[in-house]
This record gives structure tokens, sequence and C-alpha cells, in this order.
């Protein structure tokens, strides 16, 4: 959903396992709807995790943890690897989920949540960790994630770091504009490009 | 620098936005029903048109049953996907090639077959193994659904430049090893994020050596390691191999065009961001035993110990072989298996039938094993046929199903029970890739037909 980004202070919802593939965030079976309702993407949201196969709550399963909340989700590294699919970003986006931080994200899954205007925040290794530690102590610790500075803030521990966006991004996400409103101004460049690589 | 990765990307450059990303023309765009439906209704709600539908071509996959495919989908939740691809194909102007259509197959097997992928190009899809179309020397890789609707709306993508990788493999495969384990060895050496941020140019005799099928499983699995993209330099065992293809130049045109393809080499001179070099006679057939790629072992080797798996990834590893019913350190020849896959954009095509057909042929698939073999496309099922393939894989109790992903991913009947293991040539062995609960163990058409015949997890090479 386009929103504007600005400073989001927030609990979290800590997942601290690394590869979590697109399979594991929404499976492909979800993957038949012909609409974009995040709403029930987000109901479906690491489904074989969330639910067992009774379809009864997992208790285990941390999105099940009433302690935890928030819009912040804090994953291991390599979040997002496998397929393609966007519905992942529109399930973490429908679950309510406005940031993800983790120190390394797969390729495909980063541009689709920056798409959704979801930021995907690469922190460090050790920012990570002592995040997931803090979390693990206090689930009622919260996060800064400030766009216009481009910092993140562990408020616990007032550890801060900064994280990369270029430009024009920026610009895009603080002011809810997507890549296809900035496409579809360029139509004489497009032209220009065809004509002069025409066979 | 002067990478061959540099040449077709800077070649298609439109324009770069300031401070951000670069504004890049594609050539070719394909739709599948999954991943299309939302950027069409994107159109609709901005009231505009594909900028260019020829360069754009429709094919549902996913969805499509591996038999029966005269009749409707049962499921109407499928049908809707398959018939929604339809309707936009039409009401867009697209060339869409439907269920039982002769041309219609996974698309990723379909492009390159039909010459709709070429050496040059740039080509995506809203499917991560786009990065299959490389094989033939074009820059080409998976995108989401809003990526697709900025393709559909301006014929141009907006992406950052990822950085070069160069992958060598020299040297020549021992017996029973092929491209499936070559690409299952990388990953289980860089792991799924060891190219992750790159583009990978693949090279060294070992590469050059392989076929184009050889070529396309090859760069079909580059995403496993988390590349935006794989491909090799085109060479004249592509060029014969694309030649006379349907949307292949032709005549003079021809000619024009392979005089300009052997121009797309990486310089004497070039510089990757980063480069590996691997011995080709280091590679051995290969399974995994987790629940990434990337967690593959020698097939007569043993699944790592705790110990040398790094802390930090201890409790995803534990979590994975819990899910798979395998121990720390144990050898996985041996265990039985309960289905085995032949297919995929991986593996769906003539020369991974022929492979599998030449294990089986005069031996018969073991009780209680249940085989899936689903040829890539129709133009693959029709080659199985004239070859009698089907009759050496009918003798040995196989039955050849109707083209599509299948249990790839089943989004279709093709689901794999939970608890069962399924020896499968597709790409992904996630939890629950082939169904709730679903064991998947990847590997080659080889060791995909000796678990057949075996009923367990055997080493292809002792069959051969």
């Amino acid at each position: 959903m386009k929103q504007k980004f600005d400073i989001i202070e927030s609990t979290c919802v800590p997942l601290p396992l690394e590869n979590v593939d697109t399979d594991q965030i929404i499976p492909a079976r979800f993957l038949k709807a012909t609409t974009r309702e995040e709403s029930f993407f987000g109901e479906n949201l690491f489904r074989d995790w969330r639910y067992r196969p009774d379809g009864t709550p997992d208790p285990g399963f941390v999105l099940n943890d009433p302690r935890y909340g928030g819009e912040i989700l804090v994953a291991g590294k390599n979040f997002g690897s496998g397929s393609s699919r966007e519905h992942a970003a529109w399930a973490i986006a429908g679950y309510g989920f406005r940031v993800v931080i983790s120190s390394f994200f797969a390729d495909i899954h980063k541009n689709n949540e920056l798409n959704n205007f979801v930021l995907p925040v690469v922190v460090s290794e050790p920012f990570l960790a002592e995040l997931f530690a803090t979390l693990a102590a206090d689930p009622s610790a919260k996060v800064r994630v400030d766009v216009p500075a481009q910092t993140v803030t562990n408020l616990s521990t007032g550890r801060t770091e900064s994280f990369e966006l270029n430009g024009y991004k920026k610009y895009c996400l603080m002011n809810a504009l997507d890549d296809i409103d900035y496409l579809l101004e360029q139509k004489a460049k497009i032209e220009a490009y065809e004509q002069k690589h025409a066979l | 620098m002067n990478t061959l990765f540099d040449k077709i990307w800077d070649a298609h450059v439109v324009d770069l936005v300031e401070d951000g990303p670069t504004q890049l023309y594609i050539d070719r765009l394909y739709c599948h029903e999954v991943t299309s439906p939302q950027a069409f209704d994107g159109l609709r709600a901005r009231g505009i048109r594909p900028l260019r539908p020829e360069k754009i071509f429709c094919m549902p996959d996913h969805n499509t049953p591996t038999h029966d495919q005269d009749k409707p989908i049962a499921d109407p939740v499928s049908k809707k996907q398959v018939d929604t691809l339809a309707a936009n194909a039409a009401q867009f102007g697209l060339t869409h090639y439907g269920m039982m259509d002769p041309r219609n197959g996974i698309i990723h097997v379909v492009g390159p077959e039909r010459g709709l992928s070429l050496p040059g190009m740039t080509i995506v899809c809203g499917d991560s193994h786009t990065s299959t179309h490389g094989a033939v020397g074009a820059v080409a890789f998976g995108i989401g659904t809003s990526e697709v609707e900025m393709v559909l709306a301006s014929q141009c993508i907006l992406q950052q430049k990822p950085r070069s990788m160069r992958i060598r493999i020299d040297g020549t495969l021992g017996k029973g090893v092929t491209a499936k384990d070559m690409a299952l060895f990388l990953m289980s050496r860089l792991t799924t994020s060891g190219a992750t941020g790159y583009f990978v140019e693949y090279a060294g005799t070992a590469v050059e050596a392989l076929s184009m099928d050889g070529r396309l499983t090859l760069c079909n699995l580059s995403i496993e390691m988390g590349a935006r993209g794989g491909f090799i330099a085109p060479d004249e065992v592509t060029f014969a191999w694309l030649k006379g293809r349907e949307f292949a130049p032709k005549g003079a045109d021809w000619d024009k065009a392979v005089a300009y393809w052997r121009t797309l080499r990486s310089g004497a001179d070039a510089v990757f961001d980063r480069e590996v070099v691997f011995d080709a006679a280091e590679i051995a057939p290969m399974v995994t035993y987790g629940t990434n790629p990337g967690m593959g072992i020698p097939v007569d080797g043993a699944v790592p110990a705790l110990e040398t798996v790094p802390e930090e990834g201890r409790a995803s590893f534990l979590k994975s072989l819990s899910y798979m019913g395998f121990a720390p350190g144990e050898a996985l020849v041996g265990k039985p298996i309960d289905y085995v896959f032949l297919g995929a954009c991986t593996n769906g095509r003539i020369e991974d039938f022929r492979a599998f057909a030449s294990v089986v042929a005069g031996r018969r698939k073991a009780d209680g094993v249940t085989a899936w073999l689903v040829p890539g496309s129709w133009e693959v099922s029709r080659q199985i046929a004239s070859e009698g393939l089907d009759k050496t894989l009918a003798a040995a109790g196989f039955e050849i199903r109707q083209p599509g992903c299948s249990a790839c991913l089943a989004m279709n009947d093709d689901k794999v029970p939970a608890g069962k293991y399924c020896v499968s040539t597709s790409n992904r062995n996630f939890e629950g890739r082939q169904g709730p609960g679903a064991r998947t163990i990847l590997a080659s058409p080889l060791v995909a037909a000796a678990a057949a015949v075996t009923g367990k997890i055997t080493d292809p090479r002792t069959l051969l």
C-alpha cells in the first residue's frame, strides 16, 4: 500500500532464523489469488509455521506469542530467498509490518518490499545479534527507524547504525510515489532509445 | 569492466535516474498466470495499455494439471487463474500459448525452444527461474509483480546494476556427473546467498563443453545461489542450437545476428567484482539433505556433523534436519524414498529424459515408488515420442504425463504427501515446496532414475 515514510518507532517481532525463503513467507498454494488483497496474504503470512496441520495456531511460533507485536519484523540473514513471488511482500505488508530488519536480504524480495512500501533495513551482524538479544530479554523493547536520516536505533541499548537507501527511492518512499509513476513520464526517452537501437 | 554483462547491460540503458537506479530497456517479457494478474489489474487501474505488446509472450504453466489438459481444470481457483491470463492477453493483444496449444509448456523451456530468447537480449519474467534464459547468452532475471507492471507499462524496468561475478569450472566432468550436479555443487560451496547482488557469468572448459540443455539447467539454478541471474557467452553450440527455431532470425538476418552475437564475449582484460574457480573433477553426483538447495553433498557422502556448522547457523540446520528426518553425520545412500519427480524448468528437457531412460532401460520401477515424469513442454513431449523414449520408459513401468511445472511447487494436483521423501529434479527443497510436510531431495535425472528403480537413494554410477 502506498504510504508516506518518515520516522517509525515500534516494538518488534523477532524471527531469528537464517535463509527464510519466500515459500515459508507465503506457501505456493496461496498464490492462486488473482487480486492484490493484502489482508488475505497477511492472514496467511508464515502459514505453515504459524498454524498446525489441523489449522490451530502453533503457540511455539512468534506470531502467536502475545508478548510480541509491532510494525517491525526482525529476521536472520538472507531473508526472502527463493521464489520471486511478490505475494511474500504483500503478506508482510498485509500483516501490518512496515519495516523488515535483517543483516542480508535476497535481491528480488528486497525490491518487492520496496515496491510495496515495506522498508528493508540492512544492519550489521553485531547490530542484529544485539537486537535479537534485546528482544529476547524484553519483548516491549522498541526500535526507531528514521527514514529521512537513514538511521536505525535499538532504543534499549542506544546502538545506532545508518542504512543504505538511494536518494530516488527515499524520495519515493517519503512521498508515496512508485516506479511506474516515474516510468510513465519517460516515454520520450524510451522512444528515443528504441529509434537508436532499431535493427 | 568490459565484461559481457557490462556490454549487454550498457547497451540497454535508457537513462540513469539521478541518485537512483538504471532505467533499463527490456527486449522480452514473459508472463505466466501466477505473478501477472495483479500487474494487469494495475494497468486497468491506471487506464493504460502495454507499450510494446509484440515483445510480450504469455502462457500458463504453474497451475496446469499433468493429465487431461483437454478438459477444464477441476480446481476452480486454478482454472480462474489460468482463464484470467487468457483474458488479460486477449484484452491487451498479447501472444498467448494456452493449455493444449502445441507451443505450450513451462515458460523457461518454451522461450529458448521457440527462439524467443536470443543472445544479447534483456529478458524478464515474474519468476525467479528466468535466469534459465541466460544459457543463450542473454541477461535474464526474475522480477516481482510490480516490476512486471513496470515492463508492461513502459518496456523498461528500474534496477540497480548488479555487480559481476565469474564462475569458472575447468576440466572434465566424471562419469554420471551432469550440469545439475555442477549447480548443486556450486550452491553447496557458495551457499544460497553466495552470489546475492551479483550477475554471474559461467565460463571454463567444463561449462563450454555443456550442451544447450545442460547450460539451461546450470543457468536455471543461478538464483539458488542468490544470483540476480547467470549466463554463458554464446558460442557455436548456442548458434547451432538456435538456428531454424521459430522466432530465430532467418536468412540474411540470421547471418547478421550471428556476426553480432560473436562479439558478445567478455574482454581478455575484463575485470569482475568477484571470481571463483573450481575443478570439474571435484564434482560428484549430488543430493540435498536439508531444506535449502545449498545443503548438498555427494550422493555417497554424509550429512555434515553438527560441529562443522557455524554456531549462528545451528538452529536453522537442526530445524532443517528435523523436518527431513535425517541426523547430523549420517550417510544417505540406501535411505528409502517414496516419490520421484523428473521435470521442471530445471530438468524437463529432452536430454533429461534421455538420461533418465538410459538408467531405467531394461530395469523396472521399484514397487511402492510413485514416479511423475513431466516433460517441460509439448515440444519435449513430441521429441520423447519421436525418439521412442516413451516405449523404453513404459517398458520399465513409467508413464509420461502432460507438460507443466507440476510437482516442482505443487500448485496443481501433483503433491507429495506429508512426511514422504521425493527425489526430485526440480530446483527447491524448501519446507512444504512439494506439498505441506513433503520432504524433497534435489538431484539430477540420473540420481532420480537410480532412486526410481531401486526405491532408495542410490549412486547412479553403480548402475551405469
